[in-house]
């Protein structure tokens, strides 16, 4: 892939992404305990996720299904058969002492996923090496302040399914990871795959990051890898990113360590200190003994399956894109915007779309009105209380001539507060559609009382009909200014 | 076949067992016999034999996300050495071992 | 009536025509408990008084004219390594001292639907590890034939307590010999179904790809009614199979008319005992005079069996025992100040990690420590394809034997152990001759298919004699019925311990 990233460092900087996304089904992986997030801790617990001696796990279809989803839309290839391996470790927050996951035969690998910058500063083919299914752990809680107090354990994530996405070290640069990271939340949340919700842990990134440094003679040299973890959201992560390629830059012309000669490092993101700190290498960590689960019996996924999958999927967001900018004849950048919004939005924009008759007016009042209001509000679509038909409604108004758009803006803004229909508030403030004649009465006394407009426009500077335009709206505010312009010129050049 | 002290310690960290020195000691030769008899397995060409993890040929068994009752929280933490009424307690850990 | 001298199919069908209520039944054993078991140690936990209360309500319902089950007011002793509900469930551990599960096993829950009583939870092998109960935290059991004798393991309570007549059943599981062979050394019968036609729900995990629950009981018929209850598909078990469970207890009269049962030349290897070498001829004399013929058959790899199942069955144990570390129910540890060290090599990198570790060290005896070690060892970085791979390998051709074996004959028959009943104290010492018991059972489980085990004479100084018979995948009809035709031409089964009559 290429890149027009205009950069200035003298070094590469290459990122790998090791991303666990939370899959949304009511229950767990193996159990039948709630997912909801949020209750009260250990209120979503039974003996399987609590690992109890005799508890068995049995897998949970949807997740199955949601994962072979996602798997399909970032273009990888689904096994013929998969099974589960325990990989074996001691967390207080594992409670049976063995994560169910997926060790040397994935459900899926191969893939890819694309990022194109819609300013086209960048994009970006990332490969994914591999994605798979495993059960979450709970969650520890430390009160740092408390100095020696015990942690405290919440299993009610423990057995929630998680999809691990893997990705080849493709991307280039801070800005790249945050917009490939963008790329893959409205594509999971587009499939109704995860709610990729950061900020309740639904969507966790870890980055291997380090810097490719062109030599005088010729040669790269590598900087050692480096894993960053505890970034909470993708301002974090391309933060941490330039961060850390600074930092590796620097360290690089202090020792000229290099790749291969020191064990990979893990450092944490510390977000309001703004950097990242070497954290604590356990020595046996990563000897986790993996082994078939015994407890699990494996899969089989045969085409059928795949294109019954394929079925369900839906349109990706980049197929999306294209199907937009050509049906309703917007540019790419308007397609770019309203399918970043998500499913519902773009669903809300072909409603109003399709009655409207017209893609582009319908886009620009998405674009400037709706969005606006969304974001003022803090509201979804969803929620949204002027509805496809009553925004198609007002258009249509606009379009017929009624009124023009700022007038238009004016109805939008008290049917947003009034939550009357378009047609009662357009008859509450009187506006009423200026019928014929009354138009060229109006233009009529206009003419009149404007010789010198009259003169110019017969000299030739049609321009001049413009101040006609503003004395008209005082006579008559629901009068429409092209109209009116129209008619006066009419007028003029017949006498 | 003889395994050395240090090793049966490691292993014996790696399993998160406290062993005495006379029991590492006395763990030292009691697996070294043992693993010297399961090594009798190296006589046998299995070159051409593919790994039996389970004696089930059964695939796909699934079940329906449908919730299920949980347990009340005072059952869930009815066994625990120790807790506070919402929580386990364990001696102080920091971070999450974060489902790597 | 003696209810202690009536079969489980005699019992069941008293009480349901009203010749002995559930609570006589049921008083009876107990009282045999009370008296017999400060000898034997077959139990470490005995509900007289859950029991009592489970067989009155039986009565009253009996009376009012409700159905019953069909297990109805039958006495049942439960191995402690199956989880229920009300009462304590340690599988002979320290490490699980006082633990009550908030659930039933499956197995417990279809005996309770099928209203059986359950009286108590029998003494075993720590987590079933071993082959002599000497393993247990909480003592020995002794053999009912000879006090200074180990019943075997790792069932043993529940062999003993039935050979004891301190109930007419009991529930075993058996990973590598562990229903057959205590069976076997007590002179009852014990059969380890079909991996997969029990439900293995709620049973203490130690080896899950090898782990089955199965009924013991001083009759092959007995173990037919007992296992029509217990077998099943469950859904929450996703290696339980979704095979009809068949009425075993009908399959019984068909007479043994051209049965093949193969006889494999290893077993005859040096180390048989003579006298069990005898028994197991004689017991083939028995099958060919009730019309079945003996053919010879080969399983070449079965002497790989021991070796193999000493690989797979820690290994898997290594993980399934990792949930034992003291964080949310089991033993903990007292932490005294500071990191000490466990021993010159071990220095604790933090106080959880020495939490773990002396939890782990004060909970688990020392075979139970072998065993992890062992798995944890074969499963770790650079030995994991010369242990446990190649073991699973070898796992294949084992079972494949048996495969080509069944296409030979219908079942397979022999010993269950190369002596009987050893000394109590007598292996202790030496981890890998205790090992050895298992020669003739592990394969069974290794290849995931069923086998019986009965007695089938006695020595000279008056131990039981066991025959095994094993047979391809789900078939228990056949296992039962060839085991209940010797019992009808043979009558050791009914022979009882004259020490503790």
């Amino acid at each position: 892939m290429t890149t027009s990233s205009a950069t200035t460092d003298p070094y590469t900087t290459v990122i790998g992404l090791e991303v666990h996304v939370q899959l949304q089904t009511h229950t767990k992986l193996f159990c039948g305990c709630s997912t909801t997030f949020g209750s009260p801790p250990n209120t979503q617990v039974c003996p399987t996720c609590l690992g109890l001696p005799g508890s068995l796990p049995v897998m949970n279809r949807e997740a199955f299904t949601l994962a072979v989803r996602a798997a399909l839309a970032l273009n990888c290839r689904i096994a013929p058969f998969t099974k589960w391996d325990r990989k074996n470790y001691f967390y207080p927050d594992l409670p049976k002492g063995y994560q169910i996951s997926q060790f040397d035969l994935p459900f899926s690998s191969d893939g890819w996923l694309e990022v194109v910058d819609p300013k086209g500063a960048f994009s970006r083919k990332v490969g994914i090496i591999r994605v798979h299914l495993e059960e979450d752990a709970g969650k520890s809680m430390h009160d740092e302040a408390a100095g020696t107090a015990d942690t405290r354990i919440d299993l009610n994530r423990a057995g929630t399914p998680l999809c691990e996405i893997v990705t080849q070290p493709d991307l280039r640069s801070p800005q790249e990871a945050r917009a490939w990271l963008n790329e893959l939340k409205l594509l999971l949340v587009y499939l109704g795959v995860s709610d990729c919700n950061m900020q309740e842990g639904s969507l966790r990134v870890d980055a291997n990051v380090n810097l490719h440094i062109p030599q005088p003679d010729g040669r790269i040299a590598k900087t050692p890898i480096v894993e960053i973890k505890n970034m909470n959201s993708f301002r974090s992560v391309e933060r941490a990113l330039t961060y850390e390629a600074a930092r590796q830059y620097g360290e690089w012309q202090a020792t000229g360590a290099e790749l291969g000669k020191t064990p990979k490092q893990t450092r944490g993101w510390d977000d309001p200190a703004g950097v990242t700190r070497a954290q604590r290498h356990k020595e046996e960590s990563s000897d986790y003994r993996y082994f078939p689960e015994p407890d699990l019996v494996p899969v089989t996924v045969d085409e059928a399956q795949i294109a019954a999958a394929r079925v369900a999927m839906g349109e990706p967001p980049a197929v999306l894109r294209m199907t937009l900018a050509e049906r309703w004849k917007i540019s790419a950048y308007d397609a770019d915007v309203l399918v970043n919004q998500g499913r519902e939005l773009v669903a809300y924009y072909e409603d109003v779309a399709t009655r409207v008759g017209e893609g582009k007016v319908a886009s620009n009042w998405l674009q400037q009105d709706v969005l606006r209001t969304l974001n003022e509000r803090g509201e979804t679509i969803d929620a949204f209380p002027i509805r496809p038909d009553a925004l198609a409604d007002l258009i249509g108004r606009v379009q017929k001539g009624d009124f023009d758009t700022s007038r238009g803006r004016e109805i939008f803004a008290e049917v947003l507060a009034s939550g009357r229909s378009v047609a009662d508030v357009v008859a509450a403030l009187g506006i009423a559609a200026v019928a014929d004649d009354e138009l060229i009465a109006l233009c009529r006394e206009l003419i009149a009382e404007n010789p010198k407009i009259v003169a110019d426009v017969k000299a030739g500077k049609e321009q001049a009909a413009a101040g006609l335009i503003g004395q008209a709206k005082k006579k008559n505010p629901n009068v429409n200014p092209g109209k009116v312009r129209q008619m006066c010129l009419d007028l003029i050049k017949a006498t | 076949m003889t395994l050395a002290r240090q090793d049966v310690a490691k292993v014996a960290s790696l399993a998160r067992l406290a062993l005495s020195d006379d029991e590492l000691q006395r763990m030292t030769s009691e697996l070294s016999k043992i693993v010297g008899f399961v090594s009798q397995l190296e006589e046998l060409d299995t070159a051409a034999v593919a790994p039996l993890a389970h004696p089930l040929d059964t695939q796909n068994v699934f079940r329906d996300d449908t919730p299920r009752p949980s347990l009340t929280t005072a059952e869930a933490l009815q066994a625990a050495p120790r807790h506070d009424g919402e929580c386990f307690l364990v001696p102080a850990v920091l971070g999450e071992s974060g489902a790597a | 009536m003696q209810p202690a001298e009536l079969s489980a199919v005699e019992l069941v069908a008293a009480i349901r025509q009203g010749d002995l209520t559930a609570t006589q039944c049921t008083e009876a054993f107990l009282d045999r408990i009370a008296r017999l078991d400060g000898s034997l140690n077959a139990f470490l936990h005995v509900d007289r008084d859950g029991a009592l209360a489970t067989a009155a309500a039986i009565d009253a319902r009996r009376k009012a004219g409700k159905p019953l089950g069909p297990l109805a007011g039958l006495p049942v002793a439960v191995k402690d390594a199956l989880c229920t509900r009300d009462l304590p469930t340690t599988c002979a551990s320290k490490m699980l001292a006082g633990f009550r599960p908030p659930y039933d096993a499956d197995t417990v829950a279809r005996l309770r639907a099928a209203d059986a009583v359950i009286v108590g939870k029998t003494n075993m092998d720590e987590f079933a590890m071993g082959g002599s109960n000497e393993n247990s935290a909480f003592g020995p059991v002794k053999n009912p034939w000879d006090l200074t004798r180990a019943p075997g393991g790792s069932s043993g309570g529940s062999a003993a307590c039935v050979a004891a007549d301190m109930a007419p059943v009991a529930i075993g599981s058996d990973t590598g010999g562990s229903i057959r062979q205590p069976a076997g050394l007590c002179g009852i019968t014990g059969l380890k179904p079909t991996y997969g036609r029990v439900s293995r729900r709620g049973l203490v995990a130690f080896a899950s790809s090898l782990d089955q629950i199965g009924p013991m009981a001083r009759s092959a018929a007995d173990c037919a009614l007992v296992l029509e209850a217990i077998a099943g598909h469950d859904p929450g078990d996703s290696t339980s199979l979704a095979a009809e469970v068949p009425r075993y207890t009908d399959l019984l009269e068909q007479p043994l008319t051209g049965l093949r049962i193969g006889r494999v030349r290893d077993h005859y290897a040096e180390g048989l005992d003579s006298e069990v070498r005898k028994g197991v001829d004689e017991a083939f004399a028995v099958f060919e005079a009730a019309g079945a013929t003996v053919h010879d058959v080969e399983l070449p790899h079965a002497k790989y069996g021991v070796a193999t199942y000493y690989l797979i069955a820690p290994c898997e144990a290594s993980s399934n025992l990792a949930r034992y570390d003291g964080a949310h129910y089991g033993h903990r540890a007292q932490l005294g100040g500071g990191h000490r060290a466990g021993s010159e090599c071990q220095q604790f990198e933090s106080p959880l990690v020495e939490m773990y570790c002396r939890s782990r060290g004060e909970g688990f005896g020392p075979e139970v420590k072998r065993r992890i070690m062992l798995g944890t060892y074969a499963l770790s970085a650079g030995y994991y394809d010369a242990y446990y791979a190649k073991a699973l390998k070898v796992r294949r051709l084992i079972r494949q034997d048996y495969l080509d074996a069944f296409q030979k004959v219908d079942l397979i028959g022999g010993p269950v152990s190369a002596t009987p009943a050893f000394k109590l104290g007598e292996k202790t010492g030496d981890p890998l001759a205790m090992y050895l018991v298992d020669l003739y059972t592990v394969a069974t489980n290794l290849a995931g298919v069923g086998g019986i085990s009965f007695p089938c004479g006695f020595t000279r100084g008056g131990l039981p004699v066991g025959f095994q018979l094993q047979g391809p995948a789900l078939a228990e009809p056949l296992l039962l019925r060839a085991a209940d035709r010797f019992q009808r031409l043979t009558d050791w089964h009914t022979r009882r311990p004259k020490q503790i009559a």
